[in-house]
């Protein structure tokens, strides 16, 4: 069992911005310094890297730069920003099988002032591997970009729930109010009303402009190690207590438009059914969650997903406040990627860790339990973090 | 073949050899020196002698104010139907006698064959060949020219739509039949599944043995999205992205065309169109059924 072997014990990041001016491998290297500081960790003590392949920045030379030795465990995560939980997950199990005795994972990336993801990128079908040719029934017609790909569910979710354009809005504008007290988050001193974001531009119909998170350059690094050395460190542990992937039947990057139901996530359906399996918890029992929120129709979905309310609940579950600081489930305190920044879902994960250890910028009380999420609409993952 | 580019090149050919004006000077010496020079040609033979190279045949005509030759209808359609390419590959001269300075030719042109279209290495083409013969003031032949030019389709002519598909043994027969205005669903040889998008193994009974049913082109809107930004290229906004169910229990994704976009909605009826996007590529859209 995986479960409460490992822990977190360092988080760093670099600022978030719109233009780090800098490159994406010193942005890593300056996340990793700042997690190992944060654990009280040096790099000699690091012998393992995690982090995405859509990483630019390969482990080698983030280790070169920071000066880390010997690397006895390295793996990449696949399925964009359905990786960030999975980084966590890969050190979890190299920690707890011994392969790796302090692990770092990392995050990196210029996406505002270098390549953007939502951006038309005709090359996706350029190629005839198996993700071009999945590609290839999609891109020909212009559906492209990320908007459009979770706009096409989100019109299915809208017929079958009757839910609204409001109902994704208050989504966004609970975001948007937490990042407004959280002095890390771009959108700091910044929140917007229901009435700004219907008048936001349309983007991909349904979706307006502020249905979509921010683009965004930045850097988040974390440090697992084992539980019993996490404890010794500088920095309370946010222990490991479950940590899964998940892919679905008939799954597709962005574009699972062919199972029978196109309202669901059934990829986080898999992740969630392992959470609570391993973790023993219910929903009841975690005290905040840290849901993906690239685009607001799938913080619905997951809510639904995960069992915090049932099918076609989470319309009602949000307009009563459930997601609020002060609800039932309080989602995203940091302000999530629609008010911190995106930094691939790194970024939540680090706030999971705020809370646990009680110093984050909208803290919570009494967080003992962080259910925390990736991306959503690809083969994704999640986390269960707990004080200890 | 009676497609219009070989009626017009029969008829051309059935007008026989058509007289041009004559050249406009004489056979001369200055240009002969001019050529000769020109050539890195140093025998003194034609300037003793008072006679032209035979190569230069072409050149005393080459000026001429002429009236069109049967020639240049051909080149004209082939431009009109996009084989906007030339190059010379063959050219043959047959030399009856020296001209001789003071001589005044006169160029007679008969238009022989049209060839194609082929395949060739520069595109899609036609070989089109006509026969020039260069008289002197009696009518009899001092020159005569076979040539022939390959008339070809550049690649670049069609602006290519740049959203293609990649294209492998697995996909290539729905691409295909969007070619021949058919929306084909691969079905499994064995159990008979019907599955978009296809795949090299029926994930029913795992079977790689494939055929194709055609789809009756009939399907409702199960969903979609109006694209407004950012710009996608190839593509004019705002447009509609649909994933359309079809009556055979597959769903496939396609843009809604031909209806206005406040008139789109889930559950519409839709029926299959085949558009060109460029040389290469079509594909299968989706119009309101009521269209």
């Amino acid at each position: 069992m995986l479960s409460g072997r490992a822990a977190i014990g360092g988080i760093g990041a670099t600022e978030f911005s719109k233009e780090s001016g800098r490159s994406e491998l010193r942005l890593a290297a300056e996340a990793v310094l700042a997690a190992l500081d944060d654990a009280g960790l040096s790099p000699a003590d690091v012998d393992g890297m995690v982090t995405y392949s859509q990483d630019t920045n390969q482990e080698i030379a983030v280790a070169r730069e920071t000066g880390v030795g010997d690397l006895t465990f390295f793996s990449r995560v696949e399925y964009g920003g359905g990786a960030a939980c999975g980084t966590v997950a890969h050190a979890a199990m190299a920690v707890a099988t011994g392969l790796a005795r302090t692990v770092v994972c990392y995050r990196a990336f210029n996406e505002r002032s270098g390549r953007r993801f939502g951006q038309p990128n005709a090359g996706l079908s350029g190629e005839p591997t198996s993700q071009g040719l999945e590609m290839s029934w999609h891109v020909p017609y212009g559906l492209i970009t990320p908007a459009a790909w979770v706009a096409m569910f989100a019109r299915r979710y809208m017929h079958v729930y009757g839910a609204t354009s409001e109902d994704f809005g208050r989504v966004a504008v609970t975001m948007r109010r937490h990042a407004a007290t959280n002095p890390a988050a771009w959108f700091h001193g910044r929140p917007i009303t229901l009435e700004e974001h219907q008048a936001s531009r349309w983007i991909a119909e349904p979706l307006h402009l502020l249905d979509c998170c921010q683009e965004s350059d930045g850097a988040v690094a974390l440090v697992v190690t084992s539980a019993e050395r996490a404890r010794d460190l500088r920095r309370p542990p946010a222990l490991i207590t479950a940590a899964a992937q998940g892919s679905g039947a008939g799954q597709m990057m962005m574009t699972s438009y062919y199972r029978d139901d196109m309202t669901g996530l059934p990829e986080m359906s898999v992740v969630a059914r392992q959470l609570w399996e391993m973790s023993g918890l219910s929903p009841s029992d975690v005290q905040a969650a840290i849901l993906y929120d690239h685009f607001t129709p799938f913080v619905l979905t997951q809510l639904e997903e995960l069992g915090f309310c049932g099918r076609g609940e989470a319309p009602g579950f949000v307009r009563d406040g459930g997601i609020a600081l002060d609800g039932a489930l309080p989602v995203n305190p940091h302000g999530g990627q629609l008010g911190e920044a995106y930094i691939h879902g790194m970024n939540g994960i680090a706030e999971a860790v705020r809370q646990l250890r009680g110093d984050a910028a909208n803290q919570l009380a009494g967080v003992t339990n962080v259910l925390v999420t990736a991306g959503t609409g690809v083969p994704t993952s999640g986390l269960i973090l707990s004080s200890g | 073949m009676t497609d219009p580019l070989h009626e017009l090149a029969d008829k051309q050919a059935a007008l026989g050899e058509v007289r041009g004006a004559p050249a406009p000077d004489p056979v001369n010496a200055p240009m002969i020196r001019h050529w000769l020079a020109a050539m890195g040609d140093a025998n003194p033979v034609y300037l003793e002698q008072g006679v032209a190279p035979p190569a230069m045949a072409q050149v005393w005509t080459m000026d001429a104010p002429r009236d069109r030759s049967p020639v240049d209808d051909v080149l004209a359609a082939l431009d009109d139907a996009g084989y906007t390419g030339v190059v010379a590959t063959d050219c043959g001269q047959t030399y009856h006698r020296y001209a001789r300075l003071g001589e005044r030719l006169t160029p007679a042109t008969r238009f022989t064959d049209l060839a194609g279209p082929k395949r060739t290495a520069l595109g899609v083409g036609f070989f089109a060949t006509w026969n020039v013969t260069w008289y002197d003031e009696d009518h009899r032949p001092v020159a005569e020219m076979l040539f022939r030019v390959l008339k070809f389709r550049p690649p670049e002519v069609g602006k290519p739509y740049p959203l293609q598909p990649a294209v492998n043994q697995d996909t290539a027969f729905f691409w295909e039949g969007a070619k021949q205005g058919e929306l084909r669903i691969q079905r499994c040889a064995d159990c008979g599944a019907l599955r978009h998008p296809p795949g090299p193994m029926c994930p029913a009974c795992r079977s790689t043995a494939r055929t194709h049913a055609v789809a009756t082109g009939r399907g409702t809107l199960h969903s979609f999205v109006v694209h407004h930004h950012p710009p996608v290229p190839g593509r004019e906004l705002p447009f509609v992205v649909g994933v359309v169910e079809l009556p055979e229990g597959v769903r496939i994704v396609g843009n809604v065309v031909d209806c206005p976009i406040e008139k789109v909605e889930v559950g519409m009826p839709l029926r299959v169109t085949f558009r060109p996007m460029d040389d290469r590529l079509v594909l299968p859209l989706w119009t309101p059924e009521e269209a």
